[in-house]
């Protein structure tokens, strides 16, 4: 076995992650636990300055409620989530995260996030949801408050960066959360992480699915590259219970560059057309009441306005255009007849425009300079990307958890009655997860993330004060998890001599082509770009076989150095994800969500059946796959 | 290649144990050749073009070249982060250059105060207020279901 020092952590609470629920969870942690006396340590991959999905910055905050001045109600954002996820959500936990994100946003502001405000200082509004930020270091400042949080508390030795976190430490037989073990990325260590509660954040999974861009433009995802569906495969494995893992989410977005349309749509008030000027929402309104009483709801769920676009582009109508050029004279028009006027405005529209993406997508910027799109000038092409895991936003993917007490429905709370009620805690005892790792919670973007990770470091925090034994781990069993997790690179260190090509050899696979085969199966099988995000019973079962081939060889990675080790580790999370994405998919006896995916064999919306959740179980000993289906108990709002 | 290190401007962060774009990359992609003391990237298909390495590399010693897959060639997208604001120069293909300056942050680096001036209502661990909260939420309750 490789040389690895192996490094014990002993710690009451275990934060893994680094992004906006990670620092929403250690700002929250740090409070609850100085004042109880309890320790904390946070695990992250990367550096927390820039880490997970805010790393580049955003030019919006997605969720904000405005409820202290009655502007909406948290009861508004039930219904509005409700309507989004075609009826399937956990409300009590929508209803928890809308409750404390404002109070997130107000510290955000307190922190230094310049939000745009109107000349009577109020926050302007991008949506009715949606708030305007000039958020460039939007990360870097609520990671700084983490720190500050901490550091100011007292807390020394707790941040542990770029180290990567393969595999829960579990007792199996009292269904219960040890902790985690994983390995630097810098050096030869092994990390075991001892902790009576621990919170899994760490993001969403993308590059599950073959992306558009197979070339260098691989890495330019929509969400990025190095959310590996880590946190799902940290739950499955522990043997939580998954909910939602069928509804991934399909962003229509300025084509290749992926950036954001949210401000062209509702701020710019943008249409979008098709080559023959039409504009489908219009068009193929028709079609809306099949998909009843959603489809006639409003606002129109993202997968429906998905579904009609790419109606058009499957009827041969596309490509389909953001109409910039249309949206930016329809807002300079008012001010035609003053020159002077009209150009200060314009001055300020393309300013906005450009900060849109160089806030968040700069590789926009760099793909409208490189052909020359004036915006104001020039329609830009949309499309929809490929399928990403990322229950924050309009997915819904993610583990099964307890909601708070005084709003969760008696029917929820019975599951959690024998572990004990903590909010956030998931069906294993100690294991708590929030952001993209807690599922039916949709709607929850960077700032909901942020509560929730809040939300869950109070909930672990009790937890614990109840529950303060200390984990009992062997050394035989650390010792066995850390021959698994470091056998890439014995592999290598084995076969690598036997060929020419160091990522060609019949002993191994290497991460990279590990992960084009998943893809190919997933995109091809299960409803990915390739196949116009449409599947059967039939291609399922195929792609299910595959899979297992591919799950037999995922015992043949090798890796020649940390990085390659992680990777393999990364893309055998991704295998997990994708596995329980498709039994999902196949459990599911109809089409609910037809933008983000199409049961062709099983194409309309089976309401009377299947407005349910589903919710699936690994267990860790018999290594079966239980689904079932979960009632969807609506709160009296 | 997404980013990369002009050469002549690396100077390996002068021998540290990392560069300051080894710290900073999301996606572990940046390595130094201690030999050569020059950074690189070592999988630009991995790259999600976040400029964090661009805006945090002391030398100004990295660029993104766009996505050559589906980027026609010639643009360039170059920002100056300063401690209160970002200056951004935009490129086109035809030669033409805009100038963007939005700002950042508004409390001094390092400053943010976490609990920003809010007192906590309580301190029971089984009530749903967290810290900061009430206050924080701009209302003197925090809100629950009528039930």
């Amino acid at each position: 076995m490789a040389n690895f020092e192996t490094v014990v952590v002993d710690t009451d609470l275990l934060i893994i992650g680094g992004g906006m629920s990670a620092c929403g969870a250690t700002f929250e942690a740090a409070y609850w636990a100085k004042k109880n006396n309890l320790k904390v340590v946070v695990v992250d991959k990367a550096a927390m300055d820039r880490s997970g999905a805010v790393a580049m910055g955003l030019s919006a905050i997605n969720q904000y409620i405005n409820y202290a001045k009655g502007v909406n109600t948290l009861e508004d954002y039930v219904r509005y989530v409700r309507q989004d996820l075609m009826g399937i959500s956990r409300e009590d936990l929508v209803y928890d995260i809308a409750r404390h994100v404002d109070s997130t946003v107000h510290l955000f502001e307190k922190w230094g996030l310049p939000i745009w405000k109107d000349e009577q200082g109020n926050y302007v509004n991008e949506g009715r949801w949606q708030i305007m930020i000039n958020g460039e270091s939007y990360k870097v400042i609520v990671a700084e408050a983490a720190k500050n949080a901490m550091n100011q508390a007292g807390f020394t030795d707790w941040l542990y960066e770029r180290v990567f976190i393969v595999e829960p430490l579990m007792d199996f037989d009292n269904n219960k959360c040890l902790g985690a073990v994983g390995f630097s990325v810098r050096e030869n260590k092994f990390y075991v992480f001892k902790a009576k509660a621990t919170i899994a954040m760490m993001g969403g999974a993308v590059h599950v699915f073959r992306p558009r861009s197979v070339g260098e433009g691989l890495g330019r995802a929509w969400y990025p590259p190095w959310n590996a569906g880590s946190t799902a495969y940290f739950t499955i494995r522990a043997g939580a219970e998954m909910t939602c893992q069928e509804v991934r989410f399909i962003p229509v977005r300025f084509k290749d560059g992926y950036g954001p349309v949210g401000a062209w749509f509702l701020l710019f008030k943008s249409r979008a057309t098709n080559s023959l000027g039409e504009e489908y929402m219009v068009t193929r309104k028709d079609e809306l009441p099949k998909w009843a009483p959603y489809g006639e709801g409003k606002p129109m769920p993202a997968n429906l306005r998905n579904w009609l676009g790419m109606e058009d582009v499957m009827a041969g109508k596309g490509p389909i255009f953001m109409r910039t050029e249309e949206a930016i004279a329809n807002l300079a028009a008012k001010y035609k007849d003053d020159p002077k006027a009209f150009k200060k405005k314009m001055k300020e529209l393309e300013a906005e425009a450009w900060e849109d993406f160089l806030d968040m997508t700069i590789s926009q910027s760099l793909l409208w300079a490189g052909m020359n799109i004036q915006p104001e000038e020039k329609s830009s092409e949309i499309a929809a990307a490929e399928p990403y895991f990322i229950g924050s936003h309009s997915g819904a993917s993610g583990a099964w958890v307890c909601g708070p007490e005084d709003v969760m429905p008696a029917e929820y709370r019975a599951q959690w009655e024998p572990i004990g009620v903590y909010n956030h805690m998931t069906t294993v005892k100690g294991l708590f997860t929030a952001g993209d790792g807690a599922g039916a919670s949709s709607h929850k973007f960077s700032s909901g993330s942020h509560a929730e990770g809040r939300i869950a470091a109070k909930g672990a925090i009790a937890y614990i004060l109840d529950n303060n034994t200390a984990p009992q781990v062997s050394d035989a069993v650390i010792e066995s998890m850390k021959k698994t997790i470091l056998a890439p690179l014995d592999r290598f260190e084995e076969f690598a001599k036997l060929s020419s090509d160091p990522d060609i050899n019949p002993n191994f696979i290497k991460p990279k082509m590990f992960m084009f085969r998943l893809q190919k199966i997933m995109d091809e099988y299960c409803g990915g770009v390739s196949a116009q995000f449409t599947t059967n019973k039939a291609l399922l079962e195929r792609g299910l076989e595959l899979l297992q081939m591919l799950k037999e060889d995922a015992e043949k990675l090798a890796a020649s150095d940390l990085h390659e080790l992680m990777r393999a580790w990364e893309n055998t999370h991704r295998m997990w994800i994708a596995e329980s994405h498709l039994r999902h998919v196949l459990f599911r006896q109809e089409s609910r969500w037809p933008g983000y995916y199409f049961r062709a064999d099983l194409p309309d919306m089976d309401e009377a059946n299947w407005r349910v959740f589903v919710n699936s179980v690994w267990n860790p000993k018999t290594g079966e796959w239980t689904m079932k289906k979960v009632p969807v108990v609506n709160l009296p709002v | 290649m997404p980013s990369y290190v002009i050469l002549e401007k690396c100077d390996g962060c002068k021998g540290q144990d990392k560069t300051a774009c080894m710290y900073i990359c999301p996606n572990d992609l940046m390595v130094l050749d201690k030999e050569k003391m020059k950074a690189w990237n070592r999988a630009p298909e991995m790259c999600w073009e976040c400029y964090n390495c661009v805006k945090i590399c002391p030398q100004q010693a990295i660029d993104v070249r766009a996505y050559a897959d589906f980027v026609p060639m010639g643009a360039s997208v170059v920002p100056l982060r300063g401690s209160e604001d970002i200056m951004w120069t935009v490129k086109f293909r035809n030669g033409q250059v805009k100038r963007f300056k939005f700002p950042i942050r508004t409390t001094p680096e390092g400053q943010a105060n976490p609990l920003g001036g809010y007192e906590t209502g309580t301190d029971d661990i089984k009530s749903p207020i967290l810290c900061t909260e009430p206050a924080s939420t701009g209302q003197s309750t925090l809100p629950t279901l009528k039930k």
